[in-house]
């Protein structure tokens, strides 16, 4: 059903996408579409491939041996599967916060100078400016900015997850890729992370990965939900969490399994 | 029921294998307390810091301690990052089909289990006949006799090999307890591998290498067998000043002053005195290097 | 261009979306398209000369490592090449020696048979190196007419190494079990450091003890003529086993599945009973790769041997007699001897055998470890 060529691209948009692991496919035909500025939250029981999807959009499933792909991934419209790309390019525009916070055993500020120095900022003005800004759009400044030079490490948790966010943004992606990133978090600090990403969508497009429903529901416009690697609805998410077209869907949302 | 007779032979049992633990615990006091009792009155600052004198019948051990030490210096700086460097290659750069690595792996296993006589032999025949004979014959045609010898070079780089694995052991395992998550962390913003290696791995995994290198000199005072024929002296009337020169080690020395001495009985004070020391420099880095080692389990542990 | 309306999306939400993506596309002028320049792939020189110069290392340190097997065999070459040796029975030496230990006395009767071997010897009696002179039993490598029999050294190098083992082994496995199975935590905290304490005795320590003390010792308590021998080397060996024996009979009874053991301890077995008969059995695989690897330690250690065996190679058949093993006649005669000659090949020959057999030992030790306690524990 062509509905001729659209005003505008989507973000992100997968093709046929499917991602093996040897023989086994963890991700089966999937095509999504995910618009910019936009939170989409992926939503499933665990093992349902919808982690797995998500890394395929950075490529760090290319680090698993025997992974690989069928299908297409593009992100603005550019294959990023493609032959003539540089995955170390495509993953400085494409940022991930991960389940566990990961924070470098390094002070906050080297830890958010990181990426800016990786790509070869030396000038300690411009990574101090980097830095701070990263800080407080991550909405962490006034928190650490009198013990830039202690380890991250002593952060609490919650704050260890936005300064790997901080991190990330450090380098300017334009795509934001969480997985599961509030999982190990109790409820205030999930809170804050969520308030966050309801702010970063204005600038970022952001694409996270839950197993909370609730979650979904409040932080995101659309969701889809995964079953068994396959994509089994993708829409809105008030209309996903009160109206679902697919009774599997319905059934994972009300609880009956998962 | 817990019979009588079952209860005895539960004590015997028990009983016995107590004692066989013990009885390690008896040897190396037994070791220990002899070496100690009889090196400990002729140890002195003057002892440590004197050239041997008087036909090796008097005087200190000065230039054993600094053969020692020039000999796993030289050997830490040819061994140390090699091995280092290996094992990076093993643990981030290798696939698990690699058939580089897999030889590696193999040729290490087999060579922690190669006795150190043999790399005595090998340091015979590659370094100082193949390698030193070639040198020979490439600057002076043969007729002079100068890299074909045993020397401390040869020496060293003998002893490398023979630590080689030590160095490649301790610092893969290193490597692996640097959590996965750092390395992902890296990469997904935009590190190349090499930068994520250099500006993760490496500085996470630096206790390691320390260790490594540390129980690599350990292991390198120690052995005795490999440098029996490739460079160490009996006796030198000079310091060791150049790469082709012969040098005095601690273990040499007390295996020639306990078999070989003009007068055995009468030098006993310095053997043991030698041996102390050798025993304890041993000591000194086997700790610390189980205290590094104790700091990274327990790293790996929280992680 | 494709369409963006995705299997599983009803198109009125796809209408929607594009919609609000344009609005928002209006409103934010931030937004920033990737575009292929962006990603095109870079020429990175460090990262290539990086891989590059790792892989480059870890190849010298791989070819450092072969050299040493090919090193070890290429001086004792010109044994198997002398020219009146028929090249078909180059190979024979070579098997011979490998397997010595086993044919040690079927092998000696048989080379002093009459027939084509001993018409060679006659012509080959100042070569030296025959297979004749070589399974001989008198080690002469100095005399006008060299004799290079290395019996007395192999018997030497066995004696020294089983009762190395015979006093190591029981000790190591026991004191082991006692560690695994019934020691109190404060216990296994004192015995562990010991043991590494032990296992980092530099063996030249262990040798100017076994010199000095034990030998004493020990000749005073079974009052033999000869102060160094057989005897004393094993019992100053067995130190230099233990720590080996003991470390990895400890982590084959470890690696014992609680289960097995929880459910002997359920049934109303004893602690002791349980460790002997349930844990102590599943690790036996375990224990005899211990005892061949320590096997392999012995059989290889010089200087223990070098200081306290007495160094005779004599053909004897006591255990209080001095003797001289194979690793002992390499140490103590290398550095006299002429390069090239068939004594120095005679040596790396010894040497190549000595590397044989304890690879040999370790080999098996290995497939014993990984194979049978992978397939036993499946997987543990």
């Amino acid at each position: 059903m062509t509905t001729g060529p659209l005003p505008l691209q989507p973000k992100i948009s997968t093709s046929t996408l499917s991602v093996l692991y040897g023989a086994k496919a963890a991700v089966k035909n999937v095509s999504l579409d995910i618009p910019a500025n936009k939170v989409t939250a992926f939503i499933g029981p665990s093992g349902c491939g919808k982690s797995t999807f998500l890394r395929s959009f950075n490529r760090m499933n290319d680090l698993i041996e025997g992974a690989h792909i069928e299908g297409s991934v593009r992100i603005d419209g550019v294959d990023i599967y493609d032959r003539g790309i540089d995955v170390v390019e495509l993953r400085k525009r494409v940022g991930m916060i991960f389940q566990r916070s990961n924070p470098f055993p390094k002070s906050i500020y080297d830890n958010i100078a990181y990426g800016p120095r990786v790509n070869g900022i030396r000038d300690r003005k411009r990574l101090d400016e980097i830095v701070e800004s990263a800080l407080r759009r991550s909405a962490i400044w006034d928190e650490v900015k009198d013990d830039l030079g202690k380890s991250a490490l002593a952060l609490s948790g919650g704050q260890q997850q936005r300064l790997c966010i901080a991190r990330a943004l450090a380098v300017d992606p334009s795509v934001l890729l969480m997985d599961e990133p509030a999982s190990a978090l109790d409820p205030t600090a999930t809170g804050k992370i969520e308030e966050l990403i309801y702010e970063l969508k204005d600038r970022y497009t952001i694409v996270i990965v839950t197993h909370n429903m609730q979650q979904a529901a409040r932080v995101s416009d659309l969701t889809a939900f995964f079953y068994l690697g396959e994509l089994v609805e993708f829409d809105e998410t008030r209309k996903i969490f009160t109206a679902p077209s697919h009774r599997q869907t319905e059934e994972y949302i009300t609880g009956r399994f998962g | 029921m817990v019979t009588k007779k079952r209860r005895l032979i539960g004590a015997g049992v028990i009983g016995i294998s107590a004692i066989a633990a013990l009885a390690i615990v008896g040897i190396v006091a037994a070791v220990t307390g002899t070496i100690v009792a009889g090196g400990w009155s002729t140890l002195s600052w003057e002892f440590l810091t004197a050239a041997p004198s008087e036909g090796m019948t008097a005087g200190g051990i000065f230039p054993a301690i600094v053969g020692t030490v020039f000999l796993v210096v030289m050997m830490s700086i040819a061994g140390v990052p090699i091995g280092t460097v290996t094992a990076i290659y093993l643990c981030e750069y290798a696939g698990t089909r690699s058939v580089l690595a897999r030889g590696i792996r193999f040729a290490v296993n087999t060579l922690a289990g190669v006795p150190a006589i043999v790399f005595g032999l090998f340091g015979l025949g590659f370094f100082i006949q193949f390698v030193g004979g070639g040198i020979d014959r490439a600057l002076t045609g043969g007729a002079e006799l100068r890299w074909a010898q045993p020397n401390i070079l040869w020496a060293s780089l003998t002893m490398a090999l023979l630590t080689l694995p030590v160095v490649i052991i301790s610092v893969e395992e290193a490597i692996k307890t640097v959590p996965q998550d750092l390395r992902a962390a890296s990469l997904a913003l935009g590190a190349t591998k090499w930068q994520t290696i250099r500006r993760v791995v490496i500085p996470n995994s630096l206790t390691g290498i320390m260790t490594g290198g540390i129980l690599a000199v350990s292991r390198g005072a120690g052995e005795v067998a490999p440098i029996l024929f490739t460079g160490a002296a009996y006796f030198l009337p000079h310091l060791p000043t150049a790469l082709s020169d012969q040098f005095m080690e601690l273990g040499y020395h007390i295996y020639i002053m306990s078999t070989q001495s003009t007068d055995v009985d009468a030098t006993r004070g310095i053997q043991y005195a030698t041996t102390l020391v050798l025993l304890l420099l041993t000591f000194l880095l086997n700790f610390s290097a189980i205290y590094l080692r104790s700091r990274i389990r327990a790293r790996q542990q929280r992680s | 261009m494709r369409s963006a309306i995705s299997r599983s999306v009803d198109p009125a939400f796809a209408q929607h979306l594009n919609t609000v993506s344009t609005m928002k596309q209006h409103q934010h002028e931030a937004t920033r398209l990737l575009t292929r320049a962006d990603l095109r792939k870079r020429t990175r020189p460090a990262e290539f000369i990086a891989e590059t110069s790792i892989t480059g290392i870890a190849f010298v340190s791989l070819a450092a490592i072969v050299m040493i097997f090919i090193f070890a065999f290429r001086e004792a070459a010109p044994i198997f090449s002398q020219p009146d040796v028929a090249a078909g029975q180059v190979q024979a030496p070579i098997e011979e020696q490998e397997t010595y230990g086993e044919e040690m006395v079927a092998s000696a009767p048989e080379s002093a048979a009459p027939g084509k071997e001993s018409a060679r010897t006659d012509r080959d009696a100042e070569e030296g190196a025959t297979l004749e002179n070589l399974l001989g039993s008198v080690w002469q490598p100095v005399s006008s007419v060299p004799k290079f029999g290395l019996l007395p050294l192999v018997v030497g190098s066995f004696k020294v190494t089983l009762l190395a083992i015979l006093l190591a082994a029981p000790i190591g496995i026991l004191a082991a079990l006692f560690t695994a199975s019934f020691a109190p935590r404060w216990s296994r905290e004192v015995l562990k450091p010991t043991i590494e304490i032990l296992a980092g005795f530099p063996s030249v320590v262990i040798g100017f003890f076994g010199l000095v003390t034990l030998a004493t010792l020990l000749q005073s308590v079974f009052g033999y003529t000869y102060r160094l021998n057989a005897f004393v080397g094993g019992v100053a060996m067995s130190l230099a086993v233990i720590p080996i024996i003991y470390t990895v009979t400890e982590d084959a009874l470890n690696a014992v599945p609680k289960y097995l053991t929880e459910a002997s301890l359920a049934l109303g077995a004893t602690k002791w009973e349980t460790a002997l008969f349930v844990t102590l059995p599943a690790a036996t695989p375990g224990v005899f790769a211990a005892v061949v690897l320590g096997f392999g330690r012995a059989f290889g250690e010089t200087m223990i041997v070098l200081m306290v065996t007495g160094n005779a190679a004599l053909l004897s058949p006591g255990i209080f007699e001095p003797v001289r093993t194979m690793s002992a006649t390499i140490g103590s005669e290398m550095a006299e001897v002429v390069f090239g000659d068939t004594h120095y090949t005679v040596l790396f020959l010894i040497g190549a055998i000595l590397f044989l057999f304890t690879f040999s030992l370790n080999a098996v030790a290995e497939i014993f470890v990984r194979k049978r306690l992978l397939r036993r524990f499946g997987g543990g």
